[in-house]
C-alpha cells in the first residue's frame, strides 16, 4: 500500500469520525494467559480504522475518541497467538485480554524454563541449556555444573561428583529436581546427587539463598533442575543419544519420547542406561571403578493452560565401584598409600564391580495441580514422596563378604502449597507453605553400627516474597521464610562415648536407661527455628547494562550427620563424631552480578561476601586407639566464618570465532581460630575458544583451556603418628600430610561436531576429547586424591538423533 | 471456600504425618559382626604348659585405650604359638580365626621383631598356594634382651610378596590389627 493511500485513509477516518459523537474510551490490560504477567507492546486496533494503541509496561492500553456501535478489536503481540473481539459500544468500557503464546513460542518457553528465569528475581543464577547437558550424557550433574563459573566439585573417585556453588555443598546446597527438593542424604560429602542428567532441560544455578520458595537453608545455592516439557501441540518427540566412551571402555544410552496434544494431555518416558568399566589414568588402571546406571521417568499430565494437573516417577537406580586402593586399615596404610604415589592394587581392567562399593536407588513420586484463579494468580498443590536406599559395600570377611558395609532407607513425604498473587499493579507476589515428614531406617542386618542412627524429622516451613516493578529501569523484591523442624533419633552410643562427651550430664533427658552389650540406648529429640529473607534490587541502564545486588541470610539446621555421626572413615582413616550440642548456623551473603556488553565483547561479573555465623566444621580433635592402631578423631565445631569471591565470564565474537573465559575465586576463613576452610576450590580460570560454520552442516570445533592453582589456603591438619616401620620393628615418627594440597594443573579438551538434517528428523554427530594431553594430575577436591591420579584422555563419540 | 481449602489441606496433612511414624518398632543394637575386638597370643614351651602370652583387647572401638598384657619369655627357649582373634561384642563369642584359616588365601599375619629383640619366628601352617598364613607359628628366642614385638593381620594383601615373611610396601592390603609389645626375654 503506498503512503499516499495511507494518508488519504487517515484523513477519511479523521473526516468520518467528525461526523459523530466519538468521545467514548476502551482501556483495559492484555495479560500473558500462560504466567498472567502483563504483556507490554501488544497492538490494540479497531479493525476497518486505523486505531491503534499500544500497552505500556503494566500491559495497559487506552483508545479514545472512539465512536458509539459495534466494533472489532484486534490485538495482537509478537509473541503471542493474535484475538479478536467484537462489542457494542455505547460507553467507556473495561476490556482485558488475555492472549496465548504463539505456539512455537511457547513450546519454547516451557522447554527452556524461561519463564521460570522471571521468577528469579534478584538472584545472581547461571543456566546450563539442553544443547550443553547432552555433552554430558555419559557423566554426571556434578561434571555438567561444574562448566560454570563459581561452580566446582567434591569428588569421590571420578564418578562421586558433588557440586560446590561458591565454595560450599552437601547440605548447604539445595537440588531441586522438578519441583522437588532431593532427600537422598545429601549430607555425606560422597553421596552424588540421583539426579539422571539425561532427564534435565534446563538447569539453573542460584548462588546465595535468594530462592526462597525451594528452601531456607540454601547457605551456599541451590540448583533448579528442570525436566524437558510437553509442548501444547499434536506431536510426538523424540530424542535418543549414543555415547561411546574410550576411558571406562562403556558408553550411555539415553532416550526419551513425549507425546502431547493440542487439548493438553501429554505423556512422557524418559530413560538411560550407562555401563563403564575401570577408568584409566594415564600410568595405570583405577581398579574398580566401573559404574552402572539405569534411570527411568515417566510422566502422564493435563496442562489446560489455567489449569492442570501432572503426575511423574523417577527411577535412578546406581552402581558406583570405588577405588579398590582407597579401602585402608589403619594410619600405617595411609602412610604407604601417600609415600607409594601409586595405588597398591592395580587389576587389569574389568566390567565387574567389588567391594568397596555404592548401591544407590532413588524414587521419585510426584502430583501437582494447578490452577488459575482469576484476578488472584495462580494456586499450586503438590504431594510428593521419595524413597532413597542407599547401601555401601566394604571389603569384609566371611559371611559377610556380600551383606552392605552400610544399609539405610531414607522416605521423605512433602506437601507443598503456593499461590502466586498478581492482583497488585506492579507486584507479583507468591506465598507458600511446605510440610515435610521423613523416616530414616538404618538396617541392623549390616553387622555394622550405625553410622546415621533411626530417627523421624517433621517440618514446616513458610514464605512470602514479592517482586516490585517500580519502573522500566528498577524491579525490586524481597521475601522471608520460617522454617521449624523437629528430629527423634533412637541411637545406640557406646556407654564410654556417652561419658567421654560428657552427654551423660549434658542430655540425661535422652538416656532411657536400656543398656545392652556396652551400648546405652538413647533418643536425642531436638526442635530447630530458621528464619530466611532476601532483599534484592535489579537495575537497567539506558545501554542495557544490568546490575543486580542481593542479600539474604539463610539459617540451616545441623543435618544428622553433624549431629550423630559416630564411626570410621575409611578411605580417610579417620573417626568422625557427631556433636550433640551444634545448633543451627546462619549465613549472612551479599552479592552483586553486573553484566553488559561493547560491541562483541560481554562480560559477567560476580561479586561475593558470605559471612557465616556458627559455621559448622569438622576438624581433628583427638586420638584414638583401637585394635587397627591408632586414629584421629574428627569432630564438628561451630565457628563464625567468611567465605568471599568472584566469579567472571567474558566473552568476544569475531566472525566465525568466539572465546569465552570463565573465572572463580573463593576466599574461606575461619574467624575465630584465625584458619582457612577446608577444601575451598582452588582459583581457576577456563577458556574456549570455538570456530562456528552454519553453512557447513552447523560445523564447530572447540578447544578449551583450563587451569586450575595450586590451593595455597587451607588449614594445616597434618598430624606426627608414631608407627612402627615395619621393616625394622621400631617405632619412627612420621609426619602424616593430609593438607597441601596437589600442585597446579592444565587440562585441554576438544569438541566438534556437526548436524545434518532430513524432514523432521536430526542427527548430531559430536566427538569429545577431554585430557587431550593425558596430564598426569589430582585434584585437591577430591577425596581420593592421597590414593591415585585423575583420569587420563577420555576420547568420546556421541549421537544424537531427533525425531 | 478457602476455609474448606485449609480443612481439608490439615487433614491430608495429618494423615500424611500419622501414617509415617512407626515408632512401635524396638531399634536393636548392632554388635559389631566382623569386628576384631582381642587378639590373643599363646605360646607353649618345648615340653611345657600353653599359656597367654600377650592379649590385647579393646570393645568399644577405641574411645577408652585398649587392656594389654604381656609376660616375660624366657631366654634360649623355644616356642611353638598359636594366633587367636575374638569378637567379645558377639554372644556367644565369636572365634574369627576360624573365618581367617577360611579365607588363608587373603590373609596374613606379620611378626614383626624390633632391634634389641633377640627373637626369630618362623610360619608353621600356609594356605592353598603354599605361601604362609601365621596362625600358627614357632617362636625362638636367644639371649636375655628387651625390644618390639609387632603382631599385624593383614587382609588381601600380595601373599605372593609377603611369602618371605617381611611387611613391606610390596605386600600393600590392609590392617586389620596391628599391636606392638614391649618384650622382655631374661
Amino acid at each position: 500500500m503506498s503512503k499516499g493511500f495511507t494518508l488519504f485513509y487517515f484523513l477519511f477516518i479523521s473526516f468520518f469520525s467528525f461526523a459523530q459523537t466519538c468521545d467514548l474510551s476502551i482501556s483495559g490490560q492484555v495479560i500473558d494467559l500462560h504466567d498472567n504477567t502483563s504483556l507490554q507492546g501488544a497492538v490494540i486496533s479497531i479493525e476497518g480504522t486505523n486505531t491503534v494503541a499500544y500497552t505500556d509496561d503494566n500491559g495497559r492500553y487506552e483508545l479514545t475518541e472512539l465512536c458509539r456501535g459495534e466494533l472489532t478489536i484486534k490485538v495482537t503481540h509478537p509473541f503471542c497467538e493474535s484475538e479478536s473481539k467484537t462489542i457494542i459500544l455505547k460507553e467507556d468500557t473495561e476490556l482485558d485480554f488475555k492472549l496465548e503464546h504463539h505456539l512455537e513460542e511457547l513450546n519454547e518457553v516451557l522447554l527452556k524454563g524461561k519463564l521460570y528465569q522471571e521468577e528469579l528475581n534478584s538472584s545472581i543464577t547461571q543456566q546450563l541449556k539442553v544443547e550443553d547437558l547432552e555433552t554430558f550424557s555419559n557423566a554426571s550433574i556434578g561434571d555438567a555444573l561444574k562448566t560454570l563459573g563459581g561452580v566446582s566439585s567434591l569428588n569421590t573417585g571420578n564418578s562421586i561428583v558433588k557440586p560446590i556453588i561458591n565454595g560450599l555443598h552437601s547440605s548447604r546446597v539445595l537440588i531441586i529436581n522438578d519441583n522437588v527438593r532431593l532427600h537422598d542424604q545429601q549430607w555425606g560429602e560422597d553421596h552424588a546427587p540421583n539426579v539422571d542428567i539425561n532427564s534435565a532441560a534446563n538447569i539453573t544455578v542460584i548462588k546465595g539463598a535468594s530462592a526462597l520458595k525451594y528452601g531456607g537453608d540454601a547457605i551456599g545455592g541451590t540448583i533448579v533442575i528442570e525436566p524437558q516439557k510437553a509442548p501444547l501441540k499434536d506431536t510426538l518427540m523424540g530424542k535418543t543419544i549414543l555415547t561411546g566412551a574410550t576411558n571406562g571402555r562403556g558408553g550411555t544410552i539415553a532416550t526419551s519420547l513425549i507425546k502431547a496434544n493440542l487439548n493438553g494431555f501429554n505423556y512422557r518416558i524418559q530413560g538411560s542406561l550407562k555401563r563403564l568399566g575401570d577408568f584409566e589414568a594415564p600410568d595405570y588402571i583405577l581398579s574398580n571403578t566401573g559404574q552402572r546406571e539405569n534411570n527411568i521417568s515417566l510422566g502422564i499430565g493435563l496442562n489446560k493452560i489455567d489449569y492442570g494437573i501432572d503426575f511423574s516417577y523417577k527411577l535412578t537406580d546406581t552402581e558406583v565401584g570405588i577405588l579398590r586402593a582407597s579401602h585402608i586399615g589403619n594410619i600405617t596404610d595411609l602412610v604407604l598409600s601417600i609415600n607409594r604415589q601409586e595405588p597398591f592394587r592395580i587389576d587389569d581392567f574389568t566390567y565387574s564391580l567389588t567391594s568397596p562399593k555404592q548401591e544407590v536407588t532413588h524414587q521419585i513420586f510426584k502430583l501437582n495441580a494447578f490452577k488459575k484463579l482469576e484476578n488472584i494468580g495462580e494456586a499450586t498443590l503438590q504431594y510428593s514422596f521419595q524413597n532413597n536406599d542407599r547401601k555401601e559395600f566394604d571389603v569384609r570377611r566371611g559371611e559377610l563378604r556380600n551383606q552392605a558395609a552400610m544399609d539405610m532407607n531414607l522416605k521423605t513425604h512433602t506437601l507443598l502449597a503456593q499461590l502466586e498473587w498478581t492482583a497488585l499493579d506492579n507486584f507479583d507476589s507468591e506465598f507458600g507453605v511446605e510440610l515435610n515428614a521423613q523416616t530414616n531406617f538404618p538396617n541392623p542386618e549390616t553387622g555394622v553400627r550405625r553410622l546415621i542412627p533411626d530417627y523421624d524429622m517433621y517440618s514446616l516451613g513458610a514464605f512470602a516474597t514479592t517482586e516490585y516493578t517500580l519502573d522500566r529501569k528498577w524491579i525490586l523484591d524481597a521475601g522471608i521464610r520460617y522454617d521449624f523442624s523437629s528430629i527423634d533419633a533412637e541411637k545406640f552410643y557406646f556407654e564410654s562415648r556417652w561419658e567421654q562427651l560428657n552427654y551423660d550430664e549434658l542430655f540425661p533427658q535422652f538416656e532411657t536407661g536400656r543398656i545392652e552389650n556396652g551400648q546405652i540406648f538413647t533418643t536425642p529429640s531436638f526442635d530447630f527455628h530458621n528464619v530466611s529473607a532476601t532483599l534484592g534490587a535489579t537495575h537497567t541502564f539506558n545501554n542495557s547494562w544490568q546490575l543486580t545486588t542481593n542479600f539474604s541470610t539463610a539459617s540451616r539446621a545441623p543435618n544428622p550427620s553433624e549431629l550423630f555421626s559416630d564411626g570410621l572413615h575409611h578411605s580417610l582413616a579417620r573417626i568422625e563424631l557427631g556433636e550433640l550440642q551444634i545448633d543451627s548456623e546462619q549465613s549472612f551473603k551479599i552479592g552483586a552480578e553486573l553484566s553488559g556488553s561493547i560491541n562483541n565483547f560481554g562480560f559477567n561479573i560476580q561479586p561475593y561476601y558470605n559471612y557465616v555465623n556458627d559455621f559448622i566444621i569438622l576438624e581433628p580433635s583427638g586420638t584414638d586407639t583401637t585394635i587397627r592402631g591408632a586414629f584421629p578423631v574428627w569432630q564438628y565445631r561451630q565457628s563464625d566464618s567468611r567465605l568471599f569471591g568472584i566469579d567472571a565470564s567474558l566473552s568476544y565474537a569475531y566472525e566465525n570465532f568466539d572465546l569465552v573465559s570463565n573465572l572463580a575465586y573463593v576466599n574461606g576463613q575461619d574467624l575465630e581460630q584465625d584458619l582457612p576452610i577446608i577444601n575451598m576450590p582452588p582459583f581457576n580460570i577456563s577458556n574456549t575458544l570455538t570456530y562456528k560454520k552454519n553453512e557447513w552442516n552447523n560445523f564447530f570445533l572447540s578447544l578449551n583451556s583450563q587451569l586450575i592453582t595450586e590451593q595455597n589456603r587451607f588449614p594445616d591438619n597434618n598430624f606426627e603418628v608414631r608407627i612402627i616401620n615395619r621393616t625394622t620393628g621400631d617405632f619412627e615418627d612420621e609426619l602424616l600430610d593430609i593438607s597441601t594440597p596437589p600442585p597446579a594443573y592444565h587440562l585441554l579438551n576438544l569438541k566438534s561436531g556437526m548436524i545434518f538434517q532430513w524432514g523432521e528428523k536430526k542427527l548430531s554427530v559430536n566427538i569429545l576429547v577431554n585430557n587431550i594431553f593425558n596430564t598426569s594430575y589430582r585434584s585437591y577436591l577430591n577425596a581420593l586424591r592421597f590414593y591415585a591420579d585423575e583420569v587420563g584422555t577420555n576420547a568420546m563419540l556421541q549421537l544424537k538423533l531427533n525425531y | 471456600m478457602k476455609t474448606i481449602k485449609l480443612l481439608s489441606l490439615s487433614l491430608v496433612a495429618t494423615l500424611l504425618f500419622s501414617a509415617c511414624s512407626d515408632d512401635d518398632d524396638v531399634v536393636e543394637v548392632i554388635n559389631e559382626e566382623e569386628e576384631i575386638t582381642t587378639m590373643n597370643v599363646y605360646l607353649t614351651p618345648e615340653g611345657g604348659q600353653e599359656f597367654e602370652a600377650f592379649s590385647l583387647t579393646n570393645l568399644d572401638g577405641g574411645v577408652t585405650d585398649p587392656v594389654v598384657t604381656t609376660s616375660t619369655l624366657d631366654a634360649n627357649t623355644s616356642y611353638t604359638g598359636r594366633m587367636e582373634f575374638l569378637n567379645e561384642n558377639e554372644e556367644p563369642v565369636e572365634d574369627i580365626t576360624e573365618e581367617v584359616i577360611e579365607e588363608d588365601e587373603e590373609h596374613q599375619v606379620f611378626f614383626i621383631i624390633g632391634s634389641g629383640l633377640d627373637v626369630s619366628t618362623e610360619y608353621l601352617d600356609s594356605d592353598a598356594n603354599g605361601n604362609p598364613l601365621g596362625v600358627e607359628f614357632s617362636l625362638e628366642t636367644g639371649e636375655t634382651s628387651i625390644g618390639n614385638l609387632t603382631f599385624a593381620l593383614i587382609h588381601e594383601g600380595d601373599k605372593e610378596a609377603g611369602s618371605d615373611g617381611i611387611l613391606d610396601e610390596s605386600v600393600g592390603g590392609e590392617t586389620d590389627i596391628q599391636y606392638t609389645f614391649d618384650v622382655t626375654v631374661e
